[in-house]
């Protein structure tokens, strides 16, 4: 029998030995992807909403907001429906059932390393993100939009709801590890709310209300969305480029920091 | 968790035996470096939960309460992602999942989605998932909890087999009597946290006597009951329980007369009188004055002779 530290001889004369990081994000992340392919269903309502409100939003809005000179409404809401696909996306739902079967605590038993657990699930929620995020461009394709920015543009517009998506996986992990509980992580979803509606989703700031206008200015979506339009509609805009990553940055750092101290804390308290 | 200090030999099937609530849970949680003691140590396979819970894991595979599986994937999957778990390279991968199919027995099912098993069929997968990576220490928390007969003394058969022909030592927690006496080589009673008993199974019976007189009364009659049966010679303990009193006594066949005697004239008239050897039943009674066999569905169980038979006791690198 080995007691070499970090290794232990199998029944089988197989070594069990540490592996590396990526290696556990990649185990993981097998699970996470594979469970998420074998429930297409749970991706209808990431694209029936976003395609409901860009057509409602076009029907009602295109012909008076675009008596302002210099607005292409339609490209003006392809942004806001890829907001609307992307946030909220996420495997919380999945760790919490985990969590109430026990079978994180099997997981917890082996050797993976703790982060891992979070960010394994987190790949699959990047897979979700960029497949609802192209077939959200698409319809802006079809609909007639153009990036002003080309393919590099539109790269970096998929990457910019990606890395939003993300960022925002941190509010239900946290509430999934925090409570156990499946009820609170579905209600995290509220948060969406705030987050996509005191933006300018519907019009241009300068159109907003005063008050509306101030939230607004607090609300890194407000960032993200004007940042993504300049891609589609003024060419590469270094400042709007910025302010959105910085919003996405920023926002990633809240929720993270809060989503892996919860991990830490469950760990730590079983 | 409150004065708990055991230990337990390498190559041994250690039984944990309580009713609900008593800790049993708990300190296998503590055990498995699920859960941080608040205070004391613990050492498994010679290394400290606590500062060495990386050492610990890869030298244990723990079946939970319940049997925790992912039902939306696979058998196959869960074995394939168990073996990645632990960090298994793809050689050693194959042959372990190989191993681990044939030990869980289900047949084509491994290929489907686990929603689709039975209870049996599950915890069967969960034992097979907790020994992929050949652990030293085997924790089994009520592996039988929920179980039909049948796939019980299933159960039962393959934790003999694993501890016989592997030599790998099991920590059994259970609230079934009958399992820690079939399977456990020593036995520890836990009530209310602490450990009130620890010994074999057959030590443990002998301390409560040679044999065992059950006396059945209605309730108003036991207190009576016992304060004659205590001033009888030959009986050396009393129980009172709910449904009459138990006493242990080194042979049965002669003081049931005298008890039975002293009763009548006492006034007392019993449902009925039995003698019996001693179960672990009567042993807990006599430890916790309560008796567990109320929830115990696998009294009755047939084809487990007590004791755990014979087995080769292999020495690992120390047991927990």
């Amino acid at each position: 029998m080995s007691t070499r530290p970090g290794a232990a001889v199998a029944a089988g004369g197989g070594m069990v030995r540490p592996v590396g990081i990526v290696t556990d994000i990649a185990t993981v992340a097998r699970r996470s992807v594979r469970s998420l392919l074998r429930e297409p269903e749970a991706m209808a309502p990431a694209l029936i909403i976003p395609t409901f409100f860009f057509i409602v939003n076009i029907g009602a809005l295109e012909s008076f907001v675009e008596r302002s000179p210099g607005i292409d409404y339609r490209a003006f809401q392809i942004p806001v429906a890829i907001i609307f696909a992307v946030t909220g996306i996420s495997r919380a739902s999945v760790l919490v059932i985990d969590i109430q079967t026990g079978y994180l605590d099997r997981m917890l038993v082996t050797p993976v390393r703790r982060t891992t657990l979070l960010l394994g699930m987190m790949v699959a929620d990047v897979v979700l993100a960029l497949a609802l995020s192209h077939v959200v461009v698409a319809m802006g394709f079809v609909a007639g939009v153009r990036f002003e920015t080309g393919v590099p543009g539109i790269l970096l517009f998929l990457g910019m709801a990606v890395a939003w998506s993300l960022a925002f996986t941190g509010f239900p992990y946290t509430v999934a590890l925090r409570t156990g509980n499946p009820a609170a992580v579905n209600s995290s979803f509220l948060i969406f709310f705030p987050f996509a509606f005191l933006t300018p989703a519907y019009l241009p700031r300068e159109l907003m209300t005063g008050w509306m206008q101030t939230v607004a200015a607090w609300n890194p979506v407000t960032y993200l969305l004007e940042g993504m339009r300049s891609l589609l509609s003024d060419g590469w805009q270094a400042a709007a480029i910025g302010k959105a990553a910085a919003a996405i940055g920023g926002l990633a750092l809240v929720t993270f920091v809060m989503a892996f101290r919860s991990l830490a804390r469950r760990v730590a308290t079983g | 968790m409150d004065g708990v200090d055991l230990g337990v030999d390498a190559g041994e099937i250690y039984g944990f035996l309580g009713p609900n609530g008593a800790g049993k849970s708990t300190t296998v949680r503590m055990l498995c470096t699920l859960l941080k003691p608040t205070a004391g140590q613990a050492t498994v396979a010679g290394y400290d939960v606590v500062d060495r819970p990386g050492e610990v894991r890869i030298r244990i595979g723990v079946a939970l309460q319940e049997a925790a599986l992912d039902e939306r994937q696979t058998g196959r999957e869960i074995l394939d992602l168990q073996a990645r778990l632990y960090g298994l390279s793809a050689a050693d991968r194959a042959a372990s999942i190989a191993r681990a199919v044939d030990l869980a027995d289900i047949g084509d099912a491994m290929d489907d989605r686990i929603k689709t098993y039975s209870g049996g069929m599950r915890r069967r997968l969960d034992l097979a998932a907790s020994l992929i990576h050949g652990p030293e220490v085997l924790f089994l928390d009520e592996p039988t909890t929920g179980l039909d007969p049948v796939s019980r003394a299933q159960v039962w058969d393959e934790v003999r087999r694993l501890n016989g022909e592997l030599g790998v030592t099991v920590f059994l927690t259970t609230q079934y009597l009958e399992e820690a006496d079939a399977l456990a080589d020593r036995v520890a009673i836990i009530d209310g946290g602490r450990i009130v008993e620890e010994g074999s199974p057959a030590e443990l019976k002998r301390a409560v006597g040679a044999d065992v007189i059950v006396v059945d009364l209605p309730p108003e009659a036991i207190a009576a009951a016992a304060a004659v049966a205590e001033t009888l010679p030959d009986v050396d303990a009393v129980t009172r329980g709910r449904r009459g009193v138990t006493i242990a006594t080194a042979d049965g066949a002669a003081t049931v007369a005298s008890v039975a005697v002293a009763l009548s004239g006492a006034g007392i008239h019993p449902r009925s009188l039995t003698v019996r050897t001693p179960s672990l039943d009567d042993v807990f009674l006599l430890a916790t004055g309560y008796r567990m066999s109320a929830v115990d569905p696998a009294a009755g169980v047939g084809g487990a002779a007590p004791g755990s038979g014979s087995r080769a006791a292999t020495p690992g690198s120390g047991g927990p």
